[in-house]
This record gives structure tokens, C-alpha cells and sequence, in this order.
């Protein structure tokens, strides 16, 4: 909506200020990040002496062996390699979970004649008022309780239990053609075959974005790992950052550098995953939550 | 709803139940076990509880340094969804308008979104590390000895910098998808209406954005209450000490370090009602929000 009416000169200035705002705010996003990847590159003795500075070092392989293969912690048993499959099978398990959860629950929903279906749908929905962190301590005790503490169910499973994917899937069913199933009927398709074969493939965008959002969510949760997950071997990358940073704290000369590329490493996979799918990812972000 | 039905009797049963048992188990559960030990004093060493009413919330409302902490919460929700609300409008504005490498700096304003806020804490302490922290030093200039985990004031400021920067992303994102979904006809007639393009903004850009802003709000409040815990673990290095904190990192530093299960019960439930209050609000301005569009 740049003016036209406007004489030049003016024109070109003020599009050189939102060039100058939009490259500091890019800057103030970026800087951070650019600093822990300079630091995975020096020598740890470096960092002691001068802290971070504009040198890339040669130090990224070693640092990335370290990181990845050597164990560290009390038991000697979580590595990069260990923590990094822990934070797919979150990510992952916790996304897929969601999804086909909320798919069955909202297709149940929209496309049923229930007789409790009012009550189904408002216990569904109340799950979307309170989110797991107000009632985390009654969660642990119950999880402990069935005895799931250190287990990927007992990590993936309470997690899901809220409706945000049903929500948006009922949104979108309601918005496909009432006709489809009709057609369907006549054709002689039941209501599994409907589902499966019209639904679901029209769906597609829909779940993919689902997936982006939720896999995003899931590999950076942080609080509920950190309950339920007390030995090392099942260690999220996200949920590693703390003990890096109290290991920092507590040694004469830190491992900065490995720190500094296990940081990135849990950075990422979903940096990677928001940025290629960006526009599914801002669709559904925007979409979901209305 | 839909007209054209199956009337299957058994299949949506089946459909719902998996959702339905596990929001029952993790759910309705928990939050229910949540409100009934709030009215208990849980044994410290595990051998039963008393009934005690409303014991745990009378001495919560009465104990200064949760009042200090409701206090202090208070203050970083308002600075953190103000300024990281602020920021975003700014460059959503600014990133509508440009034409040339739109694009770059749309995945540059928002790929901080996938960071996890522990991540972001993580960069905080490094940032301010005492001895050579960039951030440290810049202080260092003016004469300012910053001190990270030791100094109240200095670790809220860390706290707050790092949540701003890690919540204007997902600002930027819905101001930005409001902007493009403004009408062309509504800005060539703002243009030959109003010539100042401040004005302009003023008069009916921000009025028709106010919708998502309301929104926003929620969203951005919720945040700073809920999911900033990572960032405050972090930032304090999981030493609360006499560093400052937010609520719901009390209920984990009181129940689960603490094992005060009755005193954290009744954070809880003091959590919930505050999430329910907002998403009460929340509600009636989705109405209003309506009348908008």
C-alpha cells in the first residue's frame, strides 16, 4: 500500500526506515542464535578467556562427537544420540497421538446422531480451558501411581489429553460439504470407508499442519518431561538443557562448546520443520486458534 | 451441524472412547484430585492427611512471599505482553509493507517460534554469564555491574528480555496473517481518505487489527502466566533461592520439591480459577469479534 500520490523522495524514505526496522528486528532474532553457534566452533579455553566474539572456529566436529556419542550426566548414560530419538518419539508420538485421537473423536462428533453427544462434547471441550502446567502435581501422582514414571506412555499420553486437535478438526469437518456424504450413501460407502477414503484424504492439508504444530509443541515441552522423566536414558534434548547449564555451574572449566551445539541441536529439528512448511505451519497456527 | 447422518449406534461410541478415557484418567482426574487435596494437610512423611477446609488458602493469602510472587507474576505478565505485543505490531506493520525480501524477513521474524523457551533461558545465562556475557559486558559500559541470579532486579530483567523475544514471533505471525486479510478496497479508500500514513494506521488499520489484538492478549497472557516456566527454570539456574518466580513455577518448587501437596493443591486451584476467568473474558470478546468482521 506504498502511496503513489506521494512525491519520490518521501516514498524512498520511508521505505529505507521499514527496511532499517524489519533488518534490527531480524537481527534481534537472530543474534542470539548466531552467538550459541559461535560457540559450539572455539576451543572451550577460548570461551573462558574472552567469551564469544565474531571467530569461527574448527572445533564443530569435536564438539559434535562429544556431543552425540559421549555420555555425560551421573549414570554416564544419556548422549546427544539418546536424548535427540527421545525428542522424535515425544515430538512424533505426541503429534500422531493427537491427530488420529482428535480425527476419530471430531468424526464421531460431526457426522453421528449420539444421544450423549452434547455431554461428550463439552467434556471434550472443557479439557481446552486448563492447561496441563495448573494441575501438574495431581498428574505426576497418578501417572506415578499406575506406574508409568520413566516410561514413553507416561511422557507422551497426559499430554494429550486435551482437545485442541479435535476442536480444529470438528471446525473443518463442518465446513465439508454436507453433499459428500450423501453421495457417499448412495455410492453404498459405509461410514468407515467414508471416513477413510473421502475424510481423511480431504483432511490432508489440515493434518499436515495439525502435525506441524503439535510436533513442535511436543518436542519442546519441558515441564512435564522434567517430572516424569528422572533417569537419564530418557532424556528429551529440551529437557537436557537445565543439566547443561548446572554442569556449567558446577565445573572448573565447562564444556562450553558441546553445550553451546547440544543448545542447537535441540533447535533445529523444528526451526527446520516451521521454516520449510511455513506456509501450513502459519495456516493452521492461525486457523486453529480461532 | 450436519444434516446427512449416519446412525450408526456402536462405531462413534467406539470413536470417542479412546479420547474420552484418557482425558477421564489425566484429565478430570488429576484436576478433581487437585481441588480435593487443597482442603487437606498432607502427613510430610506420607501417613495420611486431615481435613483442614480452607486452611491451605487462608495461610496461602496470608503468607508474604507468595503474596510477593502473585505480585511479582502480576508485573511480568503486564511488561512481557505489552512489549512483545508492541514489537511484533511494529515489524507486522512494517513487513506488510515492504515488497522487496518480504519473504526473508517474514521466516526471519518467526522461526523463533519452534525455539523452546528452556532453549531461551539457556541463551539468557549465557548472555549474561558474569564474566564475559556479551549482554554483561554492554552493561559493564555504563558503569553497570549486572548480576544474573544473584541481584532480584537483574535476573527479572533477564527473565522478561528472554520471554518478550521469545513470544514476538507468534504475535508477529497473527498481526501479519491480520494485516493481509485487511480488504484491498478498505485501503485504497483509507488512502484517499486520510494521506498521512500514520493517520491511516491510526483510523483503520488498528481498529480493524483490534480483533486479533484482544486475542492476542489472552494468548499473550496466558504465556507469560503458563509457559514461561522453561524460561524461569532455566534463568535461575533451578535455584529459586531469593531470585524472583511466577506462580506456577511456586506450585512446582512447593509441591514437587517441597512435598507440600495440600499448599500446592490450592495454587492449583487458585491457577485455575484465574485461567477460567480468562477464558470467560476470552469468550465474550470472541462475541464482540464478531461484530467486527
Amino acid at each position: 500500500m506504498t502511496a503513489t500520490q506521494k512525491p519520490r523522495k518521501r516514498i524512498r524514505f520511508s521505505t529505507v526506515m521499514d527496511h532499517i526496522v524489519l533488518t534490527l528486528g531480524a537481527l534481534f532474532m537472530l543474534v542470539p542464535m548466531l552467538m550459541v553457534f559461535q560457540l559450539s566452533t572455539v576451543p572451550d579455553a577460548e570461551i573462558i578467556q574472552r567469551g564469544p566474539s565474531l571467530n569461527i572456529g574448527d572445533q564443530l566436529d569435536d564438539n559434535f562427537v562429544k556431543a552425540m556419542f559421549e555420555a555425560s550426566g551421573f549414570s554416564g548414560e544419556n548422549t546427544g544420540v539418546s536424548m535427540l530419538i527421545n525428542s522424535f518419539i515425544l515430538g512424533i508420538g505426541f503429534a500422531v497421538g493427537k491427530i488420529i485421537l482428535g480425527m476419530m473423536a471430531a468424526y464421531a462428533i460431526v457426522y453421528f446422531r449420539l444421544r450423549f453427544a452434547t455431554l461428550a462434547f463439552w467434556a471434550i471441550f472443557t479439557t481446552l480451558l486448563l492447561p496441563l502446567e495448573v494441575r501438574i502435581l495431581p498428574s505426576y501422582e497418578i501417572v506415578q501411581s499406575l506406574g508409568m514414571l520413566n516410561t514413553y506412555q507416561g511422557l507422551i499420553i497426559p499430554l494429550i489429553a486435551s482437545a485442541t486437535a479435535t476442536f480444529f478438526f470438528r471446525q473443518f469437518f463442518l465446513s465439508v460439504p454436507e453433499e459428500l456424504v450423501a453421495a457417499a450413501r448412495i455410492d453404498g460407502a459405509g461410514p468407515v470407508k467414508f471416513f477413510i477414503d473421502i475424510l481423511v484424504p480431504l483432511s490432508r492439508t489440515m493434518i499436515a499442519a495439525m502435525f506441524i504444530i503439535m510436533f513442535v509443541y511436543g518436542w519442546n515441552q519441558y515441564l512435564w518431561p522434567t517430572m516424569i522423566t528422572t533417569e537419564e536414558d530418557m532424556y528429551t534434548l529440551v529437557r537436557g538443557i537445565k543439566q547443561i547449564i548446572q554442569v556449567f555451574e558446577g565445573t572448573n572449566l565447562p564444556e562450553y562448546g558441546r553445550g553451546n551445539l547440544l543448545a542447537l541441536i535441540a533447535v533445529i529439528p523444528p526451526v527446520l520443520i516451521v521454516v520449510f512448511f511455513q506456509s501450513w505451519f502459519v495456516k493452521g497456527l492461525t486457523e486453529s486458534d480461532k | 451441524m450436519k444434516r446427512a447422518l449416519f446412525s450408526n449406534i456402536w462405531l462413534p461410541v467406539a470413536l470417542l472412547l479412546p479420547q474420552l478415557v484418557i482425558i477421564a484418567v489425566f484429565f478430570y482426574w488429576p484436576a478433581g484430585y487437585a481441588v480435593q487435596s487443597s482442603f487437606y494437610l498432607q502427613d510430610p512423611f506420607g501417613f495420611g492427611s486431615t481435613f483442614v477446609g480452607t486452611g491451605n488458602y487462608e495461610s496461602l493469602f496470608r503468607n508474604n512471599e507468595y503474596l510477593k510472587i502473585a505480585n511479582f507474576t502480576l508485573w511480568f505478565t503486564v511488561i512481557v505482553t505489552f512489549f512483545s505485543l508492541a514489537i511484533a505490531l511494529i515489524l507486522a506493520v512494517k513487513a506488510d509493507r515492504v515488497i522487496r525480501g518480504a519473504k526473508t524477513y517474514r521466516t526471519l521474524l518467526m522461526w523463533v517460534y519452534a525455539v523452546a523457551p528452556p532453549v531461551a533461558g539457556f541463551i539468557a545465562v549465557i548472555m549474561f554469564n558474569q564474566s564475559w556475557g556479551p549482554l554483561t559486558e554492554f552493561f559493564a559500559l555504563f558503569g553497570y555491574r549486572f548480576q544474573v541470579g544473584v541481584n532480584f532486579n537483574d535476573t527479572a530483567f533477564a527473565m522478561i528480555l528472554t520471554s518478550i523475544w521469545k513470544q514476538v514471533p507468534v504475535n508477529f505471525i497473527f498481526f501479519l496473517s491480520g494485516l493481509q486479510s485487511i480488504p484491498r478496497s478498505v485501503r485504497e479508500a483509507a488512502l484517499i481518505d486520510n494521506r498521512s500514513a500514520s493517520g491511516r494506521f491510526w483510523t483503520v488499520t488498528f481498529p480493524l487489527l483490534a480483533p486479533t489484538g484482544f486475542f492476542l492478549l489472552i494468548i499473550n497472557i496466558t504465556y507469560a502466566l503458563f509457559d514461561t516456566f522453561g524460561i524461569v527454570d532455566t534463568v535461575v539456574k533451578g535455584e529459586p533461592g531469593n531470585n524472583p518466580m511466577t506462580l506456577v513455577y511456586k506450585v512446582y518448587v512447593d509441591g514437587f520439591r517441597g512435598n507440600d501437596l495440600g499448599g500446592s493443591s490450592a495454587q492449583s486451584v487458585v491457577l485455575m480459577a484465574l485461567v477460567l476467568a480468562l477464558t470467560f473474558v476470552q469468550f465474550r470478546l470472541v462475541e464482540r469479534r464478531i461484530h467486527y468482521t
